[in-house]
């Protein structure tokens, strides 16, 4: 299984942290600070794969990791994963990103953690591998967010308050007003609804 | 109360912070207002507090304050709280707070909701973080899941199963009856992590193992119907059709097989389909192949298809591709066991390896190499080895040296090759060198008896340059106390011999014991090797005595000791001083570390420290010339233990001196003790646990019956040593007068090595009234037939009496 899925940039600055196993917060932090200088070492020629026993308290961990632009991607797993398939789901992980935010960037990564959690959420639960589907995972991503959309998000309250008003039913608004001979004909005022 | 600010503007702000100390505060800021927000019990904006709640987690900050609001969004209406509520959830809490026992409603009702994505949520979160009681409680509704038609939820279900599972076992049989129908499915997200439940379940129970093989055709068809598919754009990943599904059913399949025929047969086929018509020029189909390869080693495959299988690990071993090589070398450390020679083939690749810049390969490479060499490759291998030694990173130098030592000493073909391999070890790692290694060596050296002047030269070169190495210095050390006086005599046969003086070597060793770098226990070394060199050497002994005394008032507790016991032993033993300090004899090979051992330990090098095991140190002049060799032709017999020389007049004494030292070895520093006890004697002698095993039944044999000296002979044999026979005899005097200084001595054949300890005593009284008993052991190790000659000398009746006899009566089962 998968024990932890990091992202983190150059400086070591992270950008997205899910552990799916159960340690202290400043564990967690010193396993991102160490896994940083170790994957930091090494060359860009030399194989993708790392041990790193100690980190986690037991021999079996390997750290799997791939260097992209500015971020790392490193997945922490034990023996029951095949290497050279978390490689490839690491390529799939960050092609959706790519799918879902259109040419993805750091900036991306880091403003929408949230929108990144929910995405990894549809690939990965609890350490084992959900779906690998790119196309499956963006449409479901993509619904979710429908679904959250129409509730009207996280920045709720603002746009809650236009879009209240132009649910208000005002009566219909006479173009003309025809009373006998007088013809008179009413100014558009539309900009101010 | 103005609107907290969004996450995005949190981002920013944050990001404009110019230290860490700015940054901390900024967060400390926003943290005060989010807590009084949270006190206001503000539903719009609880969602965004907790977002930004979680982007602070994750940089570091304490977040613990939120985790009620997240159960509060949980339970929310809205799908945007519910969301970032479970989010949270699975980020902040855990088992160990009981807060999140609250969430197991709010799950339940989740699990039953209208909407599939809520439904998902729930089942999501459960899987990462429930606990077993929360599981527990929820192993119904994810079971009801598993059988419900929706595959977004069913696969999503499957694997909230496998972590069920995994929090409590005894839930296994519950999810049994859904799994019938799992691999039935079209969606491949439903088979994939049907896949990893049903792989879950085997490796948890041999039962439900031995139920699922039957699902090995189903499993075969799968994988057939993937790879002759062809092209299907859905699930295409760089040309191959899920690679991620293929993978995982070759590890059911593999699970399923090993160690069952009929699965493995059933398997065959489409493992030597999916072998040779992967595509290897990406990384997915390497990925397939590794894997195709992992599983043919483990089930019962055919024959041919494990070469295939190893051949294509060959084949790995040479592509570019950095990552192929590392997992290649890491199945071939698996197979090398049961696939040995397949394995050789590849060895001078595997070698070249260890050239390689890439650490994690190098560190494989290193142990494939180590459990590759044999009789017939070690030198070749070796040399490579220890050219990899020179040049590795320290991180493998103390493995590497441990590595090479065993191996030298499974393989050596000769003593020579070992004694050169050390060498060439410990001067090119020798601080990496393990501390269990220097008596390793020093037991080593002490066996090859004729390579001693050899090797204590090329010791003694070694440091010449550089003492630093402290394993090396200590070895050094001991070899020169031992055998200096081959050093100066310049006797090496097998290289040039060098001239060294005998100050130049007390230069050295007085230099290994000023420097800082010398670690205490290599200081010990050093003064011990100084004093054995009293009695190898001639002309030096004053400067000997001068060193050893300074160092009577060293500050090191441990030197103290030995100088000022070497003090004493110059002052007041000067008498006993050669025989202490004679050569050690041949070390046993010690197999085991058992007490039943005959293990003569080397209690020369730390005399301060009382051993537990009372070593028999045996005493063996070299110099001394002995009656016996003339006597009986000169060159067949080796050298026999007298026990004591016999200028002495109170003989006595000395005798129980010396067997005081035999039992303590330790140098006696207390006064002179007095006339021996044979009851302490013989007490200490039957103490040792050298008499545990004790094979009955060799009967005892007189050896010698004359003029009214009789000597019978008794046997032992240790079940731990076979090639060991120890032999007590006891000399009775039937006549009517005490004989005494009774001396007896023996000699044996080449093939033999003797030793004999000390006997209880020098008096035989009168009328069979009482015995001397002494001990002798001999070692056999080719299981030759055992003779013996031995000499008695003994005062009788006011004149001395001789006599030589052989012995070759012994009992058959003495020395087979």
């Amino acid at each position: 299984m998968i024990n932890a899925i990091l992202v983190f940039n150059n400086h070591g600055k992270p950008r997205l942290v899910r552990f799916y196993q159960r340690l202290a917060e400043e564990v967690q932090q010193q396993i991102i600070r160490e896994t940083f200088h170790l994957v930091l070492k090494r060359d860009d020629h030399i194989c993708n794969f790392l041990e790193c026993g100690s980190l986690f308290g037991g021999s079996d961990y390997k750290l799997i990791y791939r260097h992209y632009a500015t971020l790392y991607f490193v997945f922490c797993v034990d023996s029951s994963e095949s290497e050279l398939g978390i490689l490839d789901l690491i390529q799939v992980f960050v092609e959706t990103l790519d799918k879902c935010f259109e040419n993805v960037c750091e900036l991306d990564l880091i403003f929408h953690m949230d929108k990144v959690h929910h995405i990894l959420q549809e690939m990965v639960i609890g350490g084992m591998v959900l779906e690998t589907n790119m196309n499956e995972i963006v449409a479901q991503v993509e619904a979710q967010s429908k679904l959250e959309k129409a509730e009207g998000g996280l920045s709720a309250a603002p746009s809650r308050a236009v879009s209240a008003v132009k649910n208000i039913n005002l009566p219909e608004i006479p173009r003309n007003i025809n009373i006998g001979d007088i013809n008179i004909k009413v100014p558009n005022l539309s900009q101010f609804m | 109360m103005p609107a907290p600010i969004r996450l995005r503007e949190l981002i920013r702000t944050i990001r404009t912070a110019r230290t860490q100390a700015e940054e901390r505060e900024m967060i400390q800021k926003e943290c005060a207002a989010i807590r009084s927000s949270f006190r206001e019990e503000d539903n719009t904006y609880r969602c965004r507090n907790v977002a930004k709640l979680l982007y602070m987690h994750m940089l570091g900050y304490p977040a613990h304050f939120g985790q009620l609001e997240c159960l509060k969004l949980i339970a929310s209406q809205k799908f945007t709280d519910k969301r970032i509520g479970y989010l949270g959830a699975m980020l902040l809490l855990d088992e160990r707070q009981d807060v999140h026992l609250l969430m197991t409603n709010c799950i339940k009702n989740d699990l039953n909701h209208s909407t599939q994505y809520v439904q998902g949520l729930a089942l999501c979160t459960l899987g990462c973080m429930g606990s077993s009681e929360m599981c527990r409680d929820l192993a119904g509704e994810v079971e009801k899941l598993l059988k419900t038609s929706n595959s977004y939820l069913r696969k999503k279900a499957a694997l909230c199963a496998v972590h069920v599972i995994r929090k409590v076992p005894e839930l296994m049989e519950m999810f049994l009856p859904a799994t019938k129908n799992l691999l039935n499915e079209k969606n491949h997200g439903v088979l994939h992590t049907s896949v990893v439940l049903l792989t879950e379940m085997c490796e948890r129970s041999p039962d439900m193992l031995a139920h699922f093989r039957k699902l090995v055709p189903q499993l075969v068809r799968i994988l057939k119907n993937l790879i002759m598919s062809g092209y299907s754009p859905e699930h295409d990943v760089s040309g191959i059709s899920d690679p991620f599904l293929q993978v995982r059913i070759l590890r059911l399949l593999r699970i399923l097989g090993r160690n069952d025929d009929d699965s493995s047969e059933a398997m065959n086929d489409i493992l030597a389909q999916v072998a040779t018509n992967t595509e290897t020029s990406k990384n997915v189909g390497n990925a397939i192949l590794y894997e195709t390869v992992l599983t043919i080693m483990d089930i019962k495959s055919e024959s041919g298809l494990r070469v295939l299988a190893i051949n294509i690990l060959g084949r790995f071993l040479l592509n570019n591709d950095k990552n192929i090589r590392y997992v290649a070398l890491t199945s071939l450390l698996k197979t090398v066991q049961t696939d040995h020679n397949a394995v050789q083939r590849h060895r001078s690749t595997i070698v070249d390896c260890l050239k390689d810049l890439d650490v994690s390969i190098k560190r494989r490479a290193m142990e494939l190499s180590f459990a590759l060499v044999n009789g017939n490759n070690v030198r070749g291998m070796m040399k490579e080895l220890l050219y990899f030694l020179d040049s590795c990173e320290p991180e493998f130098k103390a493995d590497c040296a441990s590595g090479i030592f065993l191996a030298a000493e499974k393989y050596a073909p000769s003593k020579r090759w070992h004694i050169d391999t050390i060498m060439r070890v410990l001067t090119t790692a020798g601080s990496y060198v393990r501390d269990d290694a220097v008596p390793n060596l020093i037991q080593l050296i002490t066996n090859s008896v004729e390579m001693h002047a050899y090797t204590v030269q090329r010791l003694y070169k070694a440091i010449l340059g550089d003492y630093s190495q402290q394993p090396l210095v200590q070895v050094a050390s001991w070899c020169i106390g031992e055998y200096g006086d081959l050093l100066v005599s310049g006797q090496c046969e097998e290289e040039e011999p060098i001239q060294v003086t005998e100050d130049e070597v007390l230069d050295i060793l007085e230099s290994v014991l000023i420097s800082n770098m010398s670690a205490s226990v290599t200081r010990g070394y050093a003064l011990t090797a100084i004093m054995k060199l009293s009695t190898r050497f001639t002309c030096t002994v004053n400067r000997i005595k001068k060193v050893v005394s300074i160092y009577g008032s060293s500050i090191d507790v441990e030197l103290q000791q030995r100088a000022v016991e070497y003090n004493a032993l110059f002052k007041k033993y000067d008498h006993m001083r050669p025989a202490l300090l004679e050569r050690m004899p041949v070390m046993e090979k010690v197999t085991t570390n058992g007490p039943t051992e005959i293990v003569q330990t080397n209690g020369e090098t730390e005399p301060a420290v009382l051993e537990t095991k009372p070593p028999p140190s045996g005493l063996q002049p070299p110099s001394q010339a002995n009656d016996l060799l003339d006597l009986l032709g000169g060159s067949d017999i080796t050298p026999v233990i007298p026990t004591a020389p016999t200028s002495k007049p109170a003989g006595g004494e000395l005798l129980d001196l010396l067997g005081d030292l035999n039992l303590t070895g330790s140098p006696v520093s207390a006064p002179a003790p007095q006339i021996a006890q044979p009851p302490f004697l013989l007490d200490g002698l039957s103490s040792q646990p050298l008499f545990n095993d004790i094979s009955t039944g060799i009967p005892s044999i007189t050896a010698y019956n004359k003029n009214g000296l009789k000597i019978d002979f008794t046997f032992e044999r240790s079940n731990t040593n076979p090639s060991v026979t120890v032999i007590t005899i006891q000399a009775s005097n039937s006549t009517e007068l005490d004989m005494t200084d009774f001396v007896f001595q023996a000699a044996v054949p080449k093939t033999f090595q003797l030793q004999l300890l000390s006997p209880s005593s020098s008096v035989i009284p009168a009328f069979n009234s009482g015995t001397i008993t002494q001990v002798i052991k001999v070692l056999n190790p080719q299981k030759q037939q055992l003779r013996m000659r031995i000499k008695l000398t003994y005062n009788h009746k006011g004149s001395a009496m001789q006599d030589l006899a052989e012995v070759n009566n012994f009992p058959p089962q003495s020395w087979q």
